[in-house]
């Protein structure tokens, strides 16, 4: 009765299976035929990386590719993202786009990818090290980084800063690059007295508060927060809100996210570098497509552009406005 | 002959594995069907690499929940003996066979303590090991510094080699998985251990007035897990060629899918290791088809997810039938 019941009930799940196929991938008669590419990102859920499966399925539509996609279950998730590559393969891929969450760690499995012929294009964020993929088409994140420190620098006109850093995690090179790129474009040095203040937030917003809050307890007079991205810039924003500072406090942020470029146009977020996830996916499919047809392939760095988004111009910094944050922003 | 047509089916009711393993061999056939790579000998091999770790991890957890015990700290446990052995192997210099020795050594160390903490405090070892989970967690990040271990020596990455069965690469890892699930199989079903085990998890009082000294079994099985995942630690460095912090951080409720849909018990005493092997091979089989029939991968989760509430449906049904 048992195998008979659980027979019966399989055969229910796979019919749910069967849906879900049906839905997920159109042309499946002609999948033998039809060159495939994979998409693996750090999550499903991220909407930067929604925005980019959304830019790879429009890419592969229009180049005539079938895309397969695939995520990890969290931010630094390995083992789903080998798994992932593996099954790709098997599968007969030409291409993989890939946003590693261990950059070190996945290396072993892009190599054995590479070795089966299959062209691998990091996206977003570089492996290490960086040649591990064929290319990489990503944002300068030290110059993003670099922008909102010449910008924050500029808006505070020479008033004495104290500085908070709302950074990513230790050991993960877009943090460290936008961290980098920060106390560069405000021409100070890691380690200087100004900043007073440097919290981890994996870039999360309630973590963002949490951390906002202990600096200001730390240092209740902090006038500059840097934040890794606009998540963790709201949640600085609510903490500073409930000690009635929000006003005289400059935030500065990376990533050009809807939710962030509307934070920009409010005023909560002071300036963002917006960068462009559509692109990075929509050039990495099309490279793919290329090899597919061609047998070349892609390589080096390409840099996918980041865009300065304020309504506060400062002097000597290039911005454009929130109209054109809003037209270009992601999630 | 009418011997045999009564008890065939009577064998199927008492054989917890009998409804995993149609529902794995239905799932072959559906994704055979569907793709044309699914039924050949690579893609099976790459299956069983994918749930060897999982695989190992699910013994242990087999173990313990036989006991009507769980164990949540046994991806947390895995991920540090993976980071102590490549840690000591590569940063400090030690010989690999210690460094080896030494990641097993502290995963059966941290099992050691859940069961004290189990039975010398009677704490639920939900609570024991939801505890330990986060101590060895923090206790991963801190000894790792965050830092991904790379540049292993041979003997750590052995098991990911591989072999050749005709025209078909097989690990080294994913013959030991396979050997451990028969050792423990043997263990389980053949040994007055194995029996003393089933005991303890359908009553622990009868079991310690039939003489059992129950307390140090209920140690020793968290010891035994511990060894255990400390092999699974050895799988994961050799599968992926580095030692990450980052590793095991849902292992802990894959382990318990795949004994759940192996048809062992959560209420203890009940079930198989085989069982288990079938249930993590469940969902590696379910993970490769829907990837190779191009379903996007939050499918899978809500495809086990489906799966696991339908095998304890089948397990309470049967139960009732039973009665």
């Amino acid at each position: 009765m048992n195998a008979k019941l659980s027979a019966g009930l399989l055969v229910a799940a796979l019919l749910v299976t069967g849906c879900g196929g049906g839905n997920g991938g159109s042309g499946q008669n002609s999948s033998s035929s039809t060159p495939k590419v994979g998409l693996i990102t750090k999550t499903e859920t991220n909407p930067f990386f929604v925005k980019m499966k959304e830019g790879a399925q429009k890419s592969a539509q229009a180049n005539g590719l079938e895309l397969m996609s695939a995520a990890g279950k969290f931010d630094g998730d390995n083992a789903s993202q080998i798994t992932a590559i593996e099954n790709m393969v098997a599968a007969g891929v030409k291409g993989i786009l890939i946003t590693p969450s261990d950059t070190k760690a996945i290396v072993p499995a892009i190599k054995k990818a590479r070795d089966a012929g299959v062209l691998v294009i990091a996206l977003d964020t570089p492996t290490d090290p960086q040649d591990a993929t064929d290319a990489l088409f990503a944002t300068d994140n030290l110059k993003a980084g670099e922008l909102i420190g010449q910008y924050a620098k500029a808006a505070m006109a020479g008033k004495p800063a104290k500085i908070a850093t709302l950074d990513l995690a230790p050991g993960v090179t877009v943090g460290q690059l936008r961290h980098d790129g920060f106390l560069k474009g405000y021409g100070i040095q890691e380690g200087d007295p100004s900043v007073v203040c440097s919290q981890d937030t994996r870039g999360d917003q309630a973590k963002g508060q949490t951390a906002m809050e202990n600096c200001l307890q730390k240092a209740p007079d902090i006038n500059v927060v840097y934040t890794i991205n606009e998540p963790a810039a709201l949640g600085a924003y609510t903490a500073l809100k409930a000690k009635g500072r929000e006003k005289d406090v400059l935030i500065v942020s990376v990533d050009g996210g809807c939710t962030g470029t509307k934070a920009v146009k409010s005023g909560e977020i002071a300036a963002t570098s917006q960068q462009y996830p559509l692109k990075m996916a929509e050039d990495g499919v099309k490279a793919v497509a290329d090899f597919a047809k061609s047998g070349k392939k892609v390589s080096g760095y390409t840099d996918t552009g980041v865009t300065l988004i304020t309504d506060k111009p400062a002097s000597g910094v290039e911005a454009k406005d929130t109209t054109f944050g809003l037209a270009n922003c992601w999630g | 002959m009418a011997v045999m047509e009564a008890t065939l089916p009577r064998r199927l009711i008492t054989t917890p594995v009998a409804g995993p393993l149609v529902a794995l061999l239905l799932a072959c056939v559906f994704f055979g069907l569907r793709t044309d790579q699914f039924l050949t000998g690579p893609n099976f091999s790459l299956i069983i690499q994918q749930v060897m770790v999982v695989g190992t991890l699910a013994i242990g957890q087999t173990l313990i929940i036989l006991t009507a015990g769980i164990d949540l700290s046994n991806g947390a446990i895995m991920a540090f003996g993976g980071i102590v052995m490549t840690k000591l192997a590569v940063d400090s210099g030690l010989p690999p066979v210690l460094a080896l020795v030494a990641g097993l050594a502290i995963c059966s160390l941290f099992g050691l303590v859940n069961g004290l903490l189990v039975t010398r405090i009677s704490l639920p070892p939900f609570i024991v090991t939801l505890g330990m989970l986060n101590v060895v967690f923090a206790l991963t990040h801190i000894y790792s510094n965050e830092q991904t271990v790379t540049d292993l020596p041979p003997l750590l990455t052995f098991l990911g080699q591989t072999f050749q069965v005709g025209q078909t690469n097989v690990t080294y890892g994913s013959l030991l998985t396979i050997l451990l699930f028969l050792l423990f199989a043997y263990l389980l079903g053949s040994t007055a251990w194995g029996k003393h085990v089933y005991a303890l998890g359908n009553s622990p009082e009868v079991a310690r007035l039939t003489g059992i000294r129950t307390a140090r079994l209920t140690v020793g099985v968290y010891t035994l897990a511990g060894f255990v995942y400390g092999i699974a630690a050895l799988l994961l460095v050799s599968r992926t060629g580095v030692g990450d912090p980052q590793a095991g951080q849902t292992d802990n409720l894959d382990s318990i899918t795949a004994v759940v849909l192996g048809g062992t018990s959560l209420f203890g005493g009940r079930g198989l290791v085989i069982g288990t092997l079938v249930g993590a091979l469940i969902v590696g089989v379910f993970r490769n088809g829907l990837q190779l029939m191009g379903v996007p991968s939050i499918y899978q989760t809500l495809i086990t997810g489906v799966l696991v509430i339908l095998a304890v449906a089948v397990d309470q049904l049967s139960r009732r039938r039973n009665r």
